[in-house]
């Protein structure tokens, strides 16, 4: 193997490339091949580093050395200075409040952080399933294969008290042993990476940053519940995890880790990409399956459950990416140390996405248990500009508003309830005191009216009423009955709707009436809204008769 | 392999409509039979999928994320400039055929919001200047 004296890693995260990491990595290249340095340097692209919002990252080592908000033109300079001479170029590195410039592993906003399912995200090369493999990769699957039975698979992953990751919590462990107990000829595994929660994205960053763990942890699956065929149901608004998912299938099949007969045992296991086609209701797991065997992706009855009557009629696993990430590190190092992380009713850690009013917002991982306080301070740096925190949107348009008061609340799946919040997939928006809980409502209401499937009445016509309650509110022509008929309406649809999706839909305006009833009652009674938001009279006219003047 | 889905068909045959982005109804009634599925079902699957249009569309999709990431990031302002810049509102063609403007479901990338895509490649820490540029440049390069 070639030695070099420094390895250039650059996040190749879906908004690090956005923000322009390709055409500094192109930039880069070219200086490093001018130089004459391209067997001293190596440059390799990797998956997801975490701090999104400094992007376009690299990270320099043996150091460490940690350059943010790069663009091409810094190129030259890193390369002649910093690869060269030996001298880091100080006005492009990561720097702390306090003037410092720490390297990775003393970055606040990486240090509190434990990664389990993001362990290989930000250091391999997310295409090359070489780099995986040197990192333990496949070796729970070739331990699984080789010296566990089925059900002392499911036994680990039942004792290691891992919940779905996807936002309902639900013990992984029992849905495989429902769906292992099942007969049947053919069973399916499948992996719900439709992540559709606004603010969410971090199944997106673990499939583009580490795609064979899904892999892996799928087949793992399959060979726990006797399944051959697994699915991964990707949206298509994400292309580019997409074509990594593809890229790391084509590699497993070729060095025999999918396939027939993997790693020598009699175990077949195979995986198909399925791209969605815009609707989020996709992400609930029924409507799913229906979207995978071509068909409108409407919610069915439950019972039966996937685990009995699932895809195409068979037994069916279906778990979320997150979770599916989990399970390598579970079987690899026993659920002893999983249990080790997190709190005894919620185990482990979870992937987070920060986004919002923090200084520095980014894919974050942490142990169960944590406080919000500790997120947002600790790893985020706090908010920016002296503005005080306000809430925290947790579980997107199931979710609710964590208000101020809350901030020490721990994190985990009851908690999160009692409050009236919710994990959810892990999308996690801070507000500061610009924001208006009205709006907030009614910006949730209205995406749960348009991702409506319209099966049910419940969520199809009741989110519309509380939307058209929420909008007289927001411009000043709130009743004052309003808040209860919101209240009423919202507890007629959670008990009623057909799906997750409407049975979660009223939450949102459920905690911030509990939280906020005030910011409500001025909107309401005095007609004012005390953050500014809500213009409080009708909307202005349509921009597009506007564009038409300036046309002419 | 399998045989291909519906939804599959469906997503080759507009990927294959490249200048006008739909699914045309003769295509529609052609991947019903091979489907093996009614005609009211195939229709109802193409109408059921926002991704999926059923009326002819620019030869460019832009989405705009309608997260609340973005909506804090004065998304609206982008919207705005591009609404006026290529004299369309939301689900129209402008005049040339070339662009189609499209919410979208958060395309998750909050750290740099407001965000969109055309077709397949996001852009974000998006102005109203920026979007201008975008816009300017695809029209060169088309």
């Amino acid at each position: 193997m070639k030695i070099y004296r420094i390895h250039a890693l650059i996040c190749a995260g879906g908004q690090c490339i956005t923000a322009g990491g390709d055409s500094f990595e192109e930039a880069l290249k070219r200086a490093i091949t001018e130089k004459g340095l391209e067997d001293e340097i190596q440059v390799v692209e990797t998956g997801c580093m975490g701090a999104c919002e400094k992007g376009p990252m690299m990270v320099a080592y043996p150091e460490g050395i940690l350059y943010v908000h790069l663009k091409p033109e810094d190129a030259n300079e890193i390369v002649e200075e910093h690869f060269l001479k030996g001298r880091p170029v100080q006005r492009l590195m990561w720097k702390e409040a306090d003037g410092n410039f720490p390297t990775l592993d003393q970055v606040p906003f990486f240090a509190h952080q434990t990664k389990v399912v993001l362990r290989n995200c930000g250091l391999i090369d997310s295409e090359n399933i070489e780099e995986f493999i040197a990192r333990e990769g496949y070796s729970a699957l070739a331990k699984a294969l080789s010296s566990l039975k089925p059900e002392e698979i499911v036994d680990e992953i039942k004792k290691s008290g891992l919940r779905g990751r996807g936002g309902a919590g639900f013990p992984t462990g029992l849905k495989w042993e429902f769906a292992a107990k099942e007969v049947s000829d053919q069973k399916y595994v499948v992996t719900n990476a439709d992540e559709g929660d606004p603010g969410a994205y971090m199944d997106r960053s673990i499939i583009e940053g580490d795609p064979h763990t899904i892999i892996e942890g799928m087949a793992i699956a399959g060979y726990a519940i006797g399944a051959s065929k697994g699915y991964i149901y990707c949206r298509a608004e994400y292309p580019i995890a997409i074509k990594r998912l593809d890229l790391a299938l084509k590699n497993a099949r070729k060095f025999g880790l999918l396939g027939k007969n993997i790693l020598g045992s009699d175990f077949n296991f195979d995986i198909e990409v399925r791209m969605g086609a815009g609707a989020f209701v996709c992400g609930e797991e029924t409507a799913l399956l229906r979207s995978i065997e071509g068909k409108r992706g409407e919610p069915t009855n439950k019972p039966p459950y996937p685990s009995q009557k699932g895809l195409f009629g068979h037994p069916t696993v279906i778990n979320n990416v997150e979770t599916f990430a989990n399970i390598p590190f579970i079987i690899a190092e026993g659920y002893e140390k999983f249990r080790r992380i997190g709190t005894e009713t919620n185990p482990g850690t979870k992937v987070f996405s920060l986004a919002g009013k923090v200084i520095t917002t980014g894919l974050i991982e942490v142990p169960l248990g944590i406080s919000l306080r500790k997120i947002i301070y600790d790893i985020g740096g706090g908010i920016p500009n002296g503005k005080k925190f306000k809430g925290a949107l947790m579980g997107g348009p199931s979710g609710g508003v964590v208000p101020a008061s809350k901030l020490d609340t721990p994190i985990d799946f009851e908690s999160l309830q009692e409050i009236d919040s919710m994990m959810g997939s892990g999308g996690m928006i801070i507000m500061d005191e610009d924001s208006c809980m009205v709006d907030i409502a009614k910006y949730f209401l209205k995406f749960t009216v348009d991702e409506s499937c319209g099966k049910c009445t419940p969520c199809r016509e009741g989110t519309r009423q509380m939307l058209e309650i929420l909008e007289r509110i927001s411009s000043g022509k709130g009743k004052e009955t309003d808040l209860e008929d919101l209240l009423s309406l919202a507890k007629t649809i959670q008990q009623t709707s057909l799906c997750g999706l409407g049975q979660s839909a009223p939450n949102p305006v459920i905690s911030t009436i509990r939280w906020f009833r005030d910011e409500y009652e001025a909107h309401i009674k005095d007609k004012t809204c005390t953050a500014g938001v809500c213009s409080m009279k009708k909307p202005t006219l349509e921009v597009k008769k506007n564009a038409k003047k300036i046309a002419h | 392999m399998q045989k291909k889905s519906l939804i599959e068909k469906l997503h080759d045959i507009q990927e294959n409509q490249k200048n006008t982005n739909h699914l045309p109804k003769d295509m529609i009634i052609e991947a019903a039979k091979e489907s093996n599925v009614s005609l009211s079902k195939a229709f109802g699957v193409a109408t059921f999928y926002t991704m999926f249009s059923t009326q002819k569309r620019g030869k460019h999709i832009i989405r705009i994320c309608q997260n609340q990431s973005c909506h804090m990031a004065n998304s609206a302002l982008v919207v705005d400039e591009l609404k006026k810049t290529l004299c369309i509102d939301f689900g129209e063609t402008s005049e040339d055929g070339l662009f189609t403007l499209e919410h979208s479901s958060c395309l998750g990338m909050c750290s740099i919001a407001p965000c969109m895509m055309i077709d397949d490649r996001p852009y974000g820490n998006l102005t109203p200047g920026k979007v201008v540029e975008i816009i300017h440049s695809i029209k060169v390069g088309a």
